[in-house]
């Protein structure tokens, strides 16, 4: 699904920052993937490349067999918008929206009519448990709620992929639980995902971990199951 | 591009405060622009209304007195018109002078019917042909006509205003007869009073005021309507021409421009058109300019609230708005404001304007001797009502445009951290 072959990224400045040299990744179809690294390693510039939010010096970047590179603006927001779905850690709702016309968002830059979207929109909110809480705007739902409502939002187009960012950074260990075991559950579906965190606890709940340092890819790992975490098989660590 | 309003609706309903704040620049900017249109159209018609009934292409001519000696003579000598200026007149410009009528005048004739009378009423002997060549509005009966003329028929036409005065107990004036200096004459039509000149004249055959009053071959005012004298210096030349002309007929100096008095009322017409379409124009540009303030005002509030709103297009943009989305997004917010708020100025300029038409509009000022309006009908035509609402939506389309072509330069990453 996505196949990274030598990206390298710097950015230009007064001191020139060569944040990625050189990153290999293959993700197949239907795989979980948990990026860790430590603040600074390029994990979050990794994952704005593969969410097509920001471009890259060298290498080749294919997402499900499309070539990514050098799009302009507009092909970049079709892309963003058909194939990739985002879950961010301070959710990116907008404020002025309720909970319905946020999930519904992105099926309007389809032009997909309103009623439409809005229908689709409660079917995704019932998916995620929410959907008493349609009318509510972002300031009116707990971190948890908002979270799922961002999840909704991300699946309503059904992506090729999903992009977490530090998807439990701003949520307490409980609604943590509860948002990564929703992305287990969407990976049961056969859902291919891949979540950005530097919390291990975060990470372990992942079928595969690669683990990032200064701009390289240390080591692939494949979680056996039997939980790294000291908090046990269902927690989380904070 | 319903779905688009729907997206804007809801924008523009959480925003209250800054909507309400960018519509009032924009209906203050509106409502100026209307009001100051209404008032100078006010002043434009009361010109208008005061000059009216003028024929454009009439030129008069009275008689003056020499300020220079010629041939031995005096200056300080009176020249009265007589038949062989109209003679000249008649033949010696065929090209310029299409008519040429005589007018003889008494002044300062005691017109009175049954108790009611004007103290200073003026005759004016006429020929037919004045009516046409003084664009006289005939609001009632005719005017004095060929038979009059040669049955020296003691008719007269007289001005509305005048009627008033003398039939205060109503009903048509034609038939009665009135009594100018003594002698009765029937009132066959009426004309429609400037008040500021001519309105209390009295209008009789030039032949019987002639008679009546023995005026010989003398002639007070000669009036001619003229042709192919498309601007002043062609004017010019033909008064210089006709100052000629005549003074060989009185001898006196062709150089003396006192000796005889040519009131041309093409030229001032020229003139008075000249300054009403200065006066439009500035008035559009004092106008515009407000309208400007009110449409920079628009451009600021939207650039503060794209600015505002930076994270909220990131998210947009993540989530798959293309660019121009965004950008069609703030540019159709921009113009629905400026629209609606445009709307509403322009409705309470014209509401103020239809305010001042029926108070000051109405006011007539007394000088005494005539009456004038100073404004007149200070209303705006739908035209300008077009125009207006033209300008305000480009104007709103740029104010958003700017500010939203900036929002979609920063990249969509760098809007997201924002």
């Amino acid at each position: 699904m996505i196949h990274l072959t030598g990206i390298h990224k710097t950015y230009q400045g007064a001191q020139p920052l060569h944040v990625l040299k050189g990153v290999d990744l293959h993700i197949g179809r239907g795989e979980f993937v948990a990026i860790m690294g430590a603040s600074g390693s390029g994990k979050s510039t990794l994952l704005n490349i593969l969410g097509i939010l920001d471009d890259y010096d060298e290498g080749e970047y294919r997402l499900d067999g499309t070539l990514i590179r050098n799009l302009s603006e507009t092909r970049a927001a079709d892309y963003r918008n058909r194939m990739i779905g985002f879950i961010f850690q301070s959710f990116n709702l907008i404020s002025f929206k309720d909970a319905m016309e946020n999930v519904a968002l992105p099926l309007f830059y389809q032009g997909v009519s309103r009623k439409k979207r809005n229908q689709l929109a409660m079917e995704y909110l019932e998916k995620v448990g929410l959907r008493e809480w349609a009318h509510h705007l972002p300031n009116e739902l707990s971190g948890g709620q908002k979270q799922r409502v961002a999840i909704a939002r991300a699946l309503i187009t059904q992506p090729r992929i999903i992009l977490a960012d530090e998807p439990t950074g701003a949520l307490d260990s409980k609604t943590s639980l509860e948002v990564m075991q929703l992305l287990k559950r969407l990976h049961e579906q056969g859902m291919t995902i891949v979540v950005v965190t530097h919390e291990s606890g975060v990470a372990y709940q992942a079928e595969k971990i690669v683990h990032i340092k200064d701009g390289l890819i240390e080591r692939v790992e494949v979680n056996d199951g039997t939980a790294h975490t000291p908090f046990g098989v269902d927690g989380v660590m904070k | 591009m319903v779905e688009l309003f729907h997206e804007i609706q809801g924008t523009l309903r959480r925003n209250m405060m800054r909507t309400i704040a960018t519509g009032f620049a924009v209906v203050s900017g509106l409502f100026l622009l209307i009001v100051l249109q209404g008032a100078g159209n006010g002043i434009i018609h009361s010109f208008q209304y005061n000059m009216g009934n003028f024929a454009f292409d009439a030129v008069r001519v009275f008689g003056g007195m020499t300020t220079k000696p010629w041939e031995g003579i005096k200056e300080g000598r009176l020249i009265r018109l007589d038949d062989r200026d109209l003679e000249m007149s008649r033949r010696h410009f065929p090209h310029q002078v299409t008519t040429a009528i005589p007018k003889v005048s008494n002044d300062g004739v005691v017109a009175s019917y049954a108790d009611h009378y004007i103290s200073s009423a003026s005759m004016e002997g006429v020929y037919p042909e004045y009516a046409a060549s003084q664009a006289v509005e005939l609001l009632e009966g005719r005017f004095v006509n060929n038979i009059d003329m040669s049955e020296k028929r003691k008719v007269c036409v007289m001005g509305s205003n005048s009627c008033k005065d003398l039939f205060k107990e109503g009903g048509s004036p034609i038939g009665r007869r009135v009594k100018l200096g003594g002698i009765l004459y029937t009132v066959v039509g009426v004309y429609k009073a400037n008040e500021m000149f001519s309105g209390s004249n009295f209008y009789v055959p030039y032949t019987t005021l002639c008679t009546i009053y023995n005026k010989g071959r003398f002639i007070d005012e000669l009036t001619m309507s003229t042709r192919n004298i498309p601007t002043d210096s062609a004017m010019e030349q033909f008064i210089a021409e006709y100052t000629r002309a005549t003074s060989h007929i009185h001898s006196f100096d062709p150089e003396d421009d006192r000796a005889l008095w040519i009131w041309n009322q093409a030229g001032d017409n020229i003139q008075m058109q000249r300054a009403m379409s200065i006066l439009n124009k500035a008035f559009w540009i004092l106008g515009l300019l407000t309208l400007l303030s009110g449409v920079v005002s628009v451009s600021n509030i939207m650039l503060i609230s794209v600015k505002e709103r930076t994270r909220e297009f990131g998210i947009r943009r993540a989530i798959g708005a293309r660019p121009w989305n965004i950008i069609s997004m703030v540019v159709v917010e921009s113009i629905v404001i400026t629209a609606i708020f445009g709307y509403i100025g322009m409705l309470l300029g014209i509401f103020f304007c239809e305010w001042m038409d029926a108070t000051v509009g109405n006011q007539v000022m007394d000088m005494g001797v005539f009456q004038t309006r100073y404004f007149v009908d200070p209303t705006v035509d739908l035209h300008t009502c077009i125009q207006a609402t033209f300008v305000i939506v480009v104007a709103g389309a740029l104010a958003g445009f700017f500010p939203a072509r900036k929002a979609v330069k920063v990249k969509t990453i760098d809007a997201l951290r924002a």
